[in-house]
């Protein structure tokens, strides 16, 4: 028997329960930073000032934001044709190498405006390959997306350790990693942006123009799944595989154009911190963004505009974050990782731990408010 | 009148906003068959379930032999003697009945002994009620009347004094149901409280003594069976008076526009699921496939839409065969005329989390009218699902609402909007009227109906006999993955039921 649940109104649904989600998350966390013998009150306040207090802050919080946009997106996309894209991290980091490629042959002769549509084609299409391996094997062989994408962050990262190390390395340069892009290869920053609402920002802070990227990419993916056949397909397959081969979607096709989107958004991510604000491709740069991505889809429910506040949101933790470590000795970077599990666990894992209540009182307050639903063989 | 067994006093259960029981009131006396009766959804498997300890109810108070009785989970039900038998059965396949029987009551740590003590108690049970089955049978290899038993086996070994048999007859054939209500009857004798849930009118009127209807969420009426109608059941559980015949005139046969020969599927195991099954169907008539549950209907269908891949034989629709290979595009064979209302629409006929307009379009989400490029055409599907919705009165009328907050009754009516409006040569059915209310059935009925009258071809696959009976111009049966027999419309239940049954017309006829 299906147990029915009542429907929420969509500003609770959407609005409500992520908040109190949020408010738990730091409630506990402002338990465990109590425990460190911090105020917790304190530690608040340093976090939102590190990370909104100033120009400089915001400028961190949406550079951060940005590369959380892309990976977020990527997971998202996947998530609505059902498939769980582990491989953000690698995907990502091989986009890096297609960026190298193109910026290392062109920084010096043409201009940034060109060497930029050039990166982000060339972004998209290596993390997209990287993404394509997997979902080959999945849609053919029916070899699990999740454990498959997980390997292929490994091999991502020994390949980018091998062509850094051994191919791309300047000769006689001790560190693994490209040389300087010139300025062909770096892209124009965005504080005068922030500069136009009076707020101080110095040169060398890294928000950059893939920040505007990440929100046409927004747009495009809500475009894309809610307003073409494409996306149309990619979300009855995501709900039944069994409605959408009754409906004649090929399901190969549809695992593979869907991985192959998801995994060009995630190796886009490269073009933040590569040609907004390294200008050189080194070990390591996407530094957990693709596994961030996850958390920042589930909160933001999968939808674009979940996504960019989400998004913000991990921008703030990593930026304030930062901040809280130096303000408070007693508070590690590693208690920084503590609370942004902390989100992710009461937004992410456990996001329905509070619907049922929330449920009941919105029941119990206006009946007619809330519809009903069975929702047996339906996804949140 | 006998002391109640059972007696439920106000019992009220919500889920979220859902009150799927409101103030139910209800008192089964001893040693009787009652019947509860009610649409999907009207709340009798949650009631029972509150019985049965599976649910706790949010107030009310439940008795048992006129002792108030606190009863939290299934253990409690069995300790104070209420036993349940649940629509799909709780049996472990690679055990023997024995093994089954004890299974949570070993007692302790070596089975030896209570194997024993089983195999004694089982003869005695068997002796008392007629109920044989082989002790040392894998259940596995048990067909579906006889795993039955061994559930009702289970019941009564714990001590079940009231057995809740949960919509027992699903999945048997006329005469396995016939032998279940003879056993049903003898528990009575020996002075057993059986209860009885169904949405089948003609079971309640057979066996049961008294019946209690349900309709969303209360209990409605209590009659005494004797002193009740079909219609009169009918129209209580329904709220409005309905029309249980189907009135149709004489088939006109035209040409041959599906014609399937000697097709055979496999299953994913490799079972032989469809064994070389040929027949045709014409222009203007519908052909119903009658057969228990599991006999291959499921894949022929799906192997004649398409879907599902066959081992040999053909399909030829309008004279052109279709791709058997299992890679056939459903969308090309809907391009082509054939529209296909599969058997569960829940996972397979619609979305469940998509808006009503967004299911409107499933399958002929890539035809020139719903696009404009690349893009969906919004205004275009909203106003092709909102004359839908109006020509098929499916409530509520808003395209835009999840369809998982449609009845099953109105989600059918989605479905069969689709295919119908497209205006399909052929039409292939699979249990269209499955947990559907009685209004909407009537409904569905002459539609298909009028899709015969304007000579399409219809194929109709449904466990549901009468339905087969009533609208069918000729009857297939199935039985084991052949059709064993093609009969018309007027030939009786028992001799369908024998066919269905696997017993050879000439054995029938003796």
């Amino acid at each position: 028997m299906s147990t029915p649940y009542a429907k929420l109104p969509a500003w609770a649904d959407y609005g409500l329960i992520p908040l109190i989600n949020l408010l738990v998350a730091f409630a506990v966390a402002g338990l465990v930073v109590l425990l460190v013998g911090e105020n917790p009150l304190r530690a608040a306040v340093i976090l939102v000032e590190g990370a909104f207090g100033s120009g400089q802050g915001i400028a961190y919080t949406l550079f951060y934001a940005t590369n959380f946009i892309f990976t977020g997106l990527a997971v998202a996309v996947a998530f609505h044709c059902g498939l769980f894209n582990i491989g953000g991290e690698g995907q990502a980091y091989i986009g890096g190498l297609g960026i190298a490629i193109v910026v290392l042959s062109f920084d010096s002769t043409l201009p940034w405006w060109v060497v930029f549509p050039l990166a982000i084609i060339a972004s998209a299409l290596f993390g997209a390959l990287w993404a394509l391996i997997p979902a080959y094997l999945q849609a053919k062989r029916g070899s699990h997306i999740v454990i498959t994408t997980i390997m292929f962050n490994f091999i991502a990262a020994s390949v980018m350790v091998y062509m850094l190390v051994n191919v791309l390395k300047p000769m006689g340069s001790m560190a693994p990693q490209t040389r300087q892009f010139l300025e062909g290869g770096q892209l124009p920053k965005l504080g005068w942006l922030l500069a136009e609402f009076g707020l101080k920002v110095r040169p060398s802070a890294p928000l950059n123009i893939s920040f505007l990227l990440a929100l046409v990419m927004a747009f495009l993916v809500w475009v894309l799944i809610w307003r073409t056949r494409l996306g149309y397909e990619i979300r009855t397959y995501g709900f039944s595989s069994k409605a959408a081969r009754y409906a004649g979607i090929s399901e190969p096709r549809i695992i593979i154009v869907t991985m192959l989107i998801s995994g060009a958004l995630a190796g886009m991510m490269a073009l933040n911190p590569i040609m907004g604000d390294q200008h050189n491709v080194p070990l390591d740069f996407v530094s957990g963004a693709g596994f961030v991505g996850i958390a920042v889809a589930l909160m933001g429910r999968s939808h674009p505009a979940g996504i960019v506040p989400a998004a913000i949101l991990f921008g703030m933790l990593y930026q304030g974050g930062a901040e809280l470590a130096f303000e408070m000795p007693n508070i590690s970077r590693d208690m920084i990782v503590i609370i942004q599990g902390l989100v992710i666990l009461f937004a992410g894992a456990l996001e329905n731990m509070f619907r049922p209540t929330i449920q009941g009182i919105f029941a119990s307050i206006s009946p007619g408010s809330v519809g009903i639903t069975a929702t047996k063989g339906e996804r949140a | 009148m006998a002391e109640a067994a059972i007696e439920l006093i106000g019992i009220n259960k919500s889920f979220g906003a859902v009150r799927a029981n409101r103030d139910i009131a209800l008192e089964i006396p001893r040693g009787t068959i009652h019947g509860i009766i009610g649409e999907n959804g009207a709340g009798k498997s949650t009631l029972m379930s509150i019985l049965y300890g599976f649910y706790q109810a949010d107030s009310g108070e439940i008795r048992v032999n006129g002792k108030p009785t606190n009863i939290k989970t299934p253990n409690d039900a069995i300790a104070v003697g209420i036993g349940m038998v649940h629509q799909h059965f709780m049996l472990v396949e690679n055990f023997s009945v024995l093994e089954n029987v004890i299974l949570g009551a070993e007692g302790e740590a070596l089975l030896k002994k209570s194997i024993a003590k089983a195999r004694s108690e089982l003869h005695r049970l068997e002796d008392e009620y007629g109920l044989e089955v082989d002790p040392d049978a894998l259940i596995e290899e048990l067909p579906v009347g006889l795993q039955q038993r061994v559930e009702i086996l289970k019941a009564l070994y714990r001590g079940a004094e009231i057995l809740i048999l949960d919509e027992p007859t699903g999945v048997l054939t006329p005469a396995e149901a016939d032998h279940l209500f003879r056993i049903l009857q003898q528990l009575k004798e020996q002075g057993k409280t059986v209860v009885l849930i169904t949405h089948k009118l003609r079971e309640i009127m057979a066996i049961t003594d008294n019946v209690s209807v349900m309709r969303q969420g209360t209990m409605v009426a209590t009659r005494k069976t004797s002193e009740t109608t079909v219609e009169e059941l009918a129209e209580l559980m329904v709220g409005r008076r309905v029309l249980l015949r189907v009135e149709k005139g004489e088939a006109k046969p035209g040409a041959v526009k599906l014609a399937v020969k000697n097709l055979t599927v496999r299953d994913s195991r490799g079972v032989t699921m469809v064994d070389d099954v040929s027949f045709d169907i014409r222009a203007g008539e519908i052909v119903g496939i009658a057969g228990v549950a599991g006999n291959g209907q499921s894949e022929l269908m799906e192997a004649v839409s398409g879907i599902r891949k066959a081992v040999s034989g053909t399909v030829m629709l309008d004279g052109t065969p279709i791709d058997l290979t299992g890679q056939a595009d459903p969308g090309e064979l809907r391009d082509r005329g054939l529209a296909h209302v599969p058997e569960d629409r829940h996972h397979v006929g619609l979305v469940l989390a998509f808006d009503e307009s967004e299911n409107s379009i499933l399958g002929y989400h890539d035809k020139p009218q719903y696009l404009k490029g690349p893009f969906l055409n919004l205004d275009a599907i909203q106003k092709d699902a909102q004359e839908k919705i109006e020509k098929y009165d499916i409530r509520p009328a808003n395209p835009r609402l999840k369809t998982a907050n449609f009845s099953g009754g109105n989600q059918q009516k989605i479905v069969l909007a689709r295919e119908i409006e497209q205006d399909p040569g052929v039409l292939i059915v699979g249990q269209p009227t499955r947990g559907v209310d009685v209004g909407a059935i009537e409904f569905i009925h002459r539609r298909l109906i009028a899709m015969r009258d304007q000579g399409k071809a219809v194929l109709l696959v449904s466990v549901e006999l009468d339905e087969i009976r009533s609208l069918s111009d000729r009857i297939l049966v199935m039985f084991a993955g052949r059709v064993v027999g093609e009969r018309g419309p007027e030939t009786s239940e028992g001799e369908l039921g024998l066919l269905m049954a696997g017993v050879e017309h000439k054995e029938a006829a003796e």
